[in-house]
């Protein structure tokens, strides 16, 4: 524990933090941001973020636990699995990996719940699925669900986490950006909301697909959001970024989300929106 | 030929541009300039133009062939205001009732600090959304490089032709390779794997023809071309049920077996 402290992130994919075993005791978590020692029990109370305000990233489906009524949420297409389309190589063996560290066959999980009270087809991404990359069954996935959704004249939440389209899927998963694009536009023709909220982080083929693609585009404080990959921007620029950019608050300033919501006052804001298009009878009365 | 060898022929800039084909199939050709929000994006032409006896509106990413104008076109890699042009032009086709071309040569998006201040991601996402419903025919031709969602946003056709040596990927690969082995090297085996020519776009049902490059350029090239755009165009102009053709067309890629 003495040298939780010292702790410090040295790249991207440790911002997390560092959870510590201690001994004896309970499981504590030392916040990337301003280096404080928390409490599981204490920051799981603050829906897994630290009193500084940063937002530790957490998993689909207990987001879904966080967002949703509880025991609303009723999974469907669970059954899809990620394929190997190309059999490309070392890719077998990553999936496998992947489904061990996630517990998920694919990097989205999706079904129908109530948010405070409003019915609503949801979707959650895993950064544990590879970095919620998009590959076909993704892809199917997300479609499958729109057009559920369609079907059944109900609003669609969905939690974003993505690095980009899955490479080892090839076109395939390039193409997915078009079916998930084309099924958000039937349903948004039907005249259903969409809400999307970003989470850390978003870029790539998700940000340029369904992610932007909300009728409402809620963003979580500090997450990461963009299209092209910080380093690949450095080489073409050959500039160091400006500080703060590709965040939640970078593309609220330059009008490409209507709003950075903290994760606490999520659930609220969501049902709110959603009661406001009809989500609950005799709302706001 | 190997796959890499195709990347590299894809980007040859001694290949034809969209405006020399823009200059040989279609008459009359008038450019149209601006997104009307915020520029004009030099990486992408646009406007009408007759092909035959039919009005048109033609989109291209131009990549030029001189190092002057490839600086001055961004080497064919749009920024947002170039989706959005080209987004405003096919809005402006179906209102007309013009059927729409798109001529696809990028290795990718811009990357750029300025790109992303003015939402790259969004443009990208926006047109694929109104390309999915846009109630008239689009065919697009990829003439060389078909990189990732930059090339994707003007893609979402009714029918996608490549020339044969064209490629269509989801990464480059070069950027595949140091992502997955770290080591850019490797870019050859990653082209291998990556299943990005024309044959294999045409095996997955991505692509719909693979236009043969022998006389690539020449008089006789073009005539041909012309003649089947004409006529494809026309067979799309019948069809009632466009934009759901449209829809099943993109639906079926990675489809599983799932009745709702
Ligand atoms: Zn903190």
């Amino acid at each position: 524990m003495l040298l939780s402290f010292e702790y410090k992130a040295k790249n991207e994919l440790e911002k997390d933090g560092r959870s510590t075993a201690p001994l004896y005791g309970e499981k504590e978590i030392v916040c990337p941001n301003c280096h404080r020692t928390l409490k599981e029990s204490e920051a799981e109370s603050r829906l897994m973020t630290c009193i500084c305000g940063h937002h530790f990233r957490i998993g689909a489906r207990k987001r879904l636990g966080y967002m949703t009524d509880e025991g609303s949420f009723s999974e469907l297409f669970g059954d899809i699995e990620a394929s190997d389309p190309l059999s490309f190589p070392g890719y077998g063996e990553k999936l496998s990996k992947a489904r061990d560290a996630s517990g998920e066959r694919e990097s989205v999980i999706m079904g129908t719940a109530m948010i405070g009270g409003c019915p609503a087809a949801v979707f959650s991404m895993e950064s544990l699925f590879m970095m919620g990359s998009m590959g076909t069954g993704t892809g199917e996935k997300i479609t499958l669900l729109f057009e559920y959704a369609r079907a059944h004249s109900l609003p669609v939440v969905g939690w974003t986490v993505s690095g980009g389209a899955r490479m080892q899927e090839g076109l395939l998963s390039l193409m997915q950006m078009a079916k998930t694009s084309a099924a958000v536009k039937r349903h948004s023709d039907r005249g259903l909301l969409y809400i999307t909220v970003l989470t850390d982080p978003t870029t790539g083929g998700v940000t340029a697909s369904f992610a932007m693609e909300g009728d409402i585009i809620l963003a979580e404080p500090g997450a990461t959001v963009g299209f092209a990959g910080k380093r690949v921007i450095e080489e073409t620029v050959r500039q160091k970024l400006p500080r703060g950019f590709q965040t939640s608050e970078f593309i609220l300033e330059h009008g490409f989300a209507d709003m950075v919501v903290s994760r606490i006052a999520e659930k609220e804001t969501i049902s709110s929106i959603l009661a406001l298009h009809g989500g609950k009878r005799n709302a706001g009365i | 030929m190997q796959a890499y060898e195709r990347v590299k022929t894809a980007r040859l800039s001694s290949r034809p541009t969209a405006l020399d084909y823009i200059h040989s199939l279609f008459s009359g050709f008038i450019e149209f300039h601006g997104d009307r929000r915020h520029g004009d994006d030099k990486a992408i032409v646009g406007g009408i133009a007759w092909l035959s006896s039919i009005p048109v509106t033609v989109i291209g990413i131009e990549k030029g062939h001189t190092a002057s104008e490839r600086m001055e076109r961004s080497f064919g890699a749009p920024e947002p205001e170039g989706y959005r042009k080209a987004l405003r032009l096919m809005k402006q086709a179906e209102k007309f009732s013009r059927p729409v071309i798109t001529i696809v040569d990028t290795s990718g998006a811009y990357c750029g600090v300025g790109a992303e201040k003015r939402g790259q991601g969004e443009a990208i996402a926006r047109n694929l959304m109104e390309m999915s419903t846009l109630d008239v025919p689009i065919i697009t031709i990829l003439i060389g490089e078909g990189g990732s969602g930059g090339a994707l946003a003007l893609a979402l056709s009714d029918r996608l032709w490549m020339l044969e040596n064209a490629v269509y990927s989801v990464i480059s690969p070069e950027g595949c390779a140091s992502i997955l082995w770290r080591d850019g090297s490797k870019a050859a085996e990653a082209a291998e794997a990556l299943c990005l020519t024309a044959s294999d776009a045409y095996s997955a049902g991505v692509a719909d023809r693979i236009i043969s490059e022998e006389n690539l350029g020449s008089k006789e090239f073009y005539a041909a071309l012309k003649a089947d755009l004409r006529d494809e165009i026309e067979v799309l102009i019948g069809k009632e049920d466009l934009t759901e053709l449209r829809y099943q067309r993109f639906r079926s890629f990675g489809r599983r077996e799932n009745d709702l």
